[in-house]
């Protein structure tokens, strides 16, 4: 098939590739799915992550390095949270229509505000980024400023149908802000709700819900749960308890639980992303399914 | 050049554009952390305590022509690795660098890797230039640091005196499929073994390989390639003795043809490999040579003697690592080389015997290695590897090798 598919190409040439839907490669499934709000069947869009994947931690493989040879856009977080893979694929791919700088690159990082970013540099404090918390995708309003960005970009790339995606992101905005406000009602209850978290990828959700995290299950960020740490802090919230101990979808089980029959505080699995569980199918199903959990497990 | 390109309505146009034009085109977003003024810097320490149970100074590989890099397991005790220093930034839009310099426990300083790159030269192509680890295979390309053993397999060592680094150009291509096949073609200056520094003009080494590659569902992928590798040699010299035991001095001069196979196969539970990991990889080494041997060539009676040289040599490894948890991963390696039938003219003819050239006495070596390391982070490793190294065609040498690797600044990305 791809050897026909290559001289298809060669012959057709450019009048097949005018017509051919934009390919949006996303590094995570979060953009994966804003791509697709916003540009429906203009764009072909594929995730290189899913919600079972650590997102620091994948491997440059080779199916990921020929989708991102034939990408004409790439939407990552940036922030760093891709620099131990993302740079491979760039490099390996050949493809400079993505190079950092074109306009086939777009960092969904730079249109939000960083929460955590580090006073100070020390690998000795963990694996900090530099440029601040790269899990921006909790906090639903980064998911609407982000989602503009990105479809003056689809615009800026697919110029003939620009009206397409600006119609589009008007609609998805509007039914964004509806959802919004349904959302930060039903999460009233969820204000000032003290929780553990396993690793620091819930900065933005706590900020929007106003829960309080209390402590984290990694020592240190990207360090492993260790036995010592986790008898500390089963010691400290004997002093001053949490709720919930929460985590996503793609880590380990084995701390959470631990904590939870440890301090008899529920353990509560967050999708984390699209596709985290059956519930989150798209950016909407995300937020519906990451709240109902945390109000089940916070009754 | 947005308003040209909106103007024509662009996908079509644009991929056509000469992929510079567009860079330039779109510089008006800003810069990333990768471009920032400052080139990233990342130091590599690392350093072995290695016991060994025969003298490293007798190493070799019987039946191999000595190939003069770096063999053999290394120095007894405690020892210094090679301290490795990387630089590497956007050069402009166009340009990426990088600069590799490694500094011997010798305090000697040896330039690693310094090449440029230019992505994007036309759609899928790459173009690098300087010196730089050459892609044949599958561990060649990647620095000693990234091993999941302490030293080389055997195979890199015997044919290439440890790994392939070229003074030269690559241009790599991938083609547009939905499949990962990639095609490279390298040329440069050759003068590492098995190639030999000569003062001519042209290109002493041309390489080409090609590699697909592919996931299996969600947990699973692989990559296989095959490499093809020409050499030119001339007066490529080594040390030997004489049936007399008196030391010599010999050379080869000719053709050099190497064929390489690699594949590897990783595993992880919905490819998440936090917790669990499996990684599989082999290649296969098969090197012919043919031109001319001379033997004595500092002989002070009359010249050295010269006559053909042709042999047909194989080696391959196996080596299987499994990440049985968090941080902590034991691994198995079998090297395997095959030293050939050489025909020498020299011996043929009745000239010398087999003894004059006792390096070249066919021989099988092989080693079986065991390892097991852990991981505190992604930038510190400490490793226990013991082997049991039947190279030298005489016996055994029993290793154990306590090793530290550390890696201070930049995080580096890693290749599959
Ligand atoms: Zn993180």
């Amino acid at each position: 098939m791809n050897l026909r598919h290559l001289l298809c190409v060669a012959l057709v040439g450019f009048g097949l590739q005018a017509h051919a839907a934009l390919k949006v490669v996303a590094c995570e499934p979060e953009w994966a799915a804003l791509a697709t709000e916003l540009g429906g069947d203009q764009l072909q869009v594929s995730s290189a992550t899913t919600a079972l994947q650590d997102p620091h931690r994948i491997e440059a493989r080779p199916s990921l390095i020929a989708r991102v040879r034939n990408a004409d856009l790439l939407v990552c977080t940036g922030m760093e949270l891709e620099t131990g893979w993302l740079p491979v694929l760039l490099q390996q791919s050949g493809n400079a229509k993505v190079a950092p700088g074109a306009a086939g690159f777009f960092e969904a990082g730079r249109f939000v505000t960083a929460l955590d970013v580090p006073a100070r540099l020390d690998r000795s404090d963990g694996d900090v980024h530099a440029a601040g918390n790269p899990h921006i995708q909790l906090d639903p309003r980064n998911i609407a400023l982000v989602a503009k960005a990105l479809a003056e970009r689809l615009a800026q790339l697919d110029a003939a149908n620009a009206r397409v995606y600006q119609e589009r992101h008007a609609a998805f905005a509007a039914r964004w802000a509806d959802a919004l406000r349904r959302w930060e009602q039903q999460a009233a209850p969820l204000k000032g709700l003290s929780v553990v978290v396993h690793h620091k990828n819930m900065s933005y959700l706590s900020n929007w819900l106003g829960l309080r995290e209390v402590g984290t299950l990694e020592p240190k960020p990207g360090l492993e749960p260790s036995a010592g740490h986790l008898g500390a802090l089963k010691a400290q919230l004997a002093k001053q308890p949490a709720k919930l101990v929460v985590r996503a979808a793609y880590q380990d089980p084995r701390a959470a639980q631990w904590l939870s029959e440890q301090a008899r505080i529920p353990a509560v699995v967050l999708p984390f992303t699209v596709g985290g569980n059956e519930q989150a199918k798209d950016l909407f199903g995300l937020f519906d399914s990451t709240l109902s959990l945390l109000l089940a497990a916070a009754r | 050049m947005f308003a040209i390109r909106s103007a024509v309505a662009g996908a079509c146009l644009a991929a056509t554009l000469p992929a510079f034009s567009q860079t330039a085109s779109t510089a008006s977003t800003a810069a990333t952390p990768e471009t920032s003024f400052n080139p990233a810097i990342s130091l590599i320490l690392n350093g072995t305590y290695a016991n060994l149970s025969r003298d490293p100074e007798t190493y070799r590989f019987q039946g191999f022509i000595p190939s003069g890099g770096e063999i053999g397991p290394g120095g007894r005790s405690f020892q210094l690795g090679e301290s490795e220093l990387t630089l590497s930034a956007a050069i402009d839009p166009t340009f990426n660098g990088r600069f590799t310099a490694a500094v011997t426990p010798e305090n000697e300083v040896e330039v690693e890797e310094a090449w440029f790159e230019r992505t994007g030269l036309f759609n899928g192509a790459t173009l690098k230039g300087g010196r730089f680890l050459s892609s044949f295979g599958y561990l060649n390309g990647q620095h000693a640091h990234t091993w999941d053993f302490t030293d080389a397999p055997l195979a890199y060592q015997a044919f290439f005196g440890g790994a392939l680094k070229n003074d030269g150009l690559q241009l790599r291509w991938l083609a547009p499929t939905d499949r990962f096949i990639e095609l490279a073609a390298e040329v440069g200056a050759g003068r590492t073994f098995p190639g030999s520094d000569t003062s001519r003009n042209g290109a002493g080494v041309f390489a080409l390989m090609a590699h697909t590659g592919d996931d299996i569902g969600a947990s699973s992928s692989w990559r296989t390639g095959i490499s093809w590798l020409r050499h030119r040699a001339s007066q490529r010299t080594f040390e030997d003795s004489d049936s007399l035991g008196t030391p010599v001095t010999n050379s080869f001069t000719g053709r050099s043809t190497t064929w390489v196979l690699d594949a590897v196969y990783k595993w992880a539970p919905q490819g998440n490999a936090t917790g669990r990991s499996f990684k599989l990889q082999g290649e296969y080494f098969r090197r012919s040579e043919s031109g001319t041997l001379d033997f004595d060539t500092t002989s002070q009676a009359g010249g050295p003697l010269s006559d053909s040289y042709r042999n047909t040599q194989s080696g391959w490894y196996a080596q299987a690592v499994y990440q049985f948890m968090p941080r902590w991963r034991a691994g198995l390696r079998y090297d395997r080389l095959d030293a050939g039938n050489a025909r020498i003219g020299l011996v043929d003819n009745g000239t010398l015997t087999e003894a004059d050239l006792p390096s070249l006495i066919k021989a099988k070596p092989e080693r079986s290695t065991v390892m097991l390391d852990y991981s505190p982070t992604e930038f510190s490793r400490v490793r226990l590897q013991f082997a049991a190294d039947r190279s030298r065609g005489d016996g055994t040498d029993r290793q154990v090798f306590l090793q530290y690797i550390m890696s201070l600044g930049a995080h580096g990305a890693h290749t599959f």
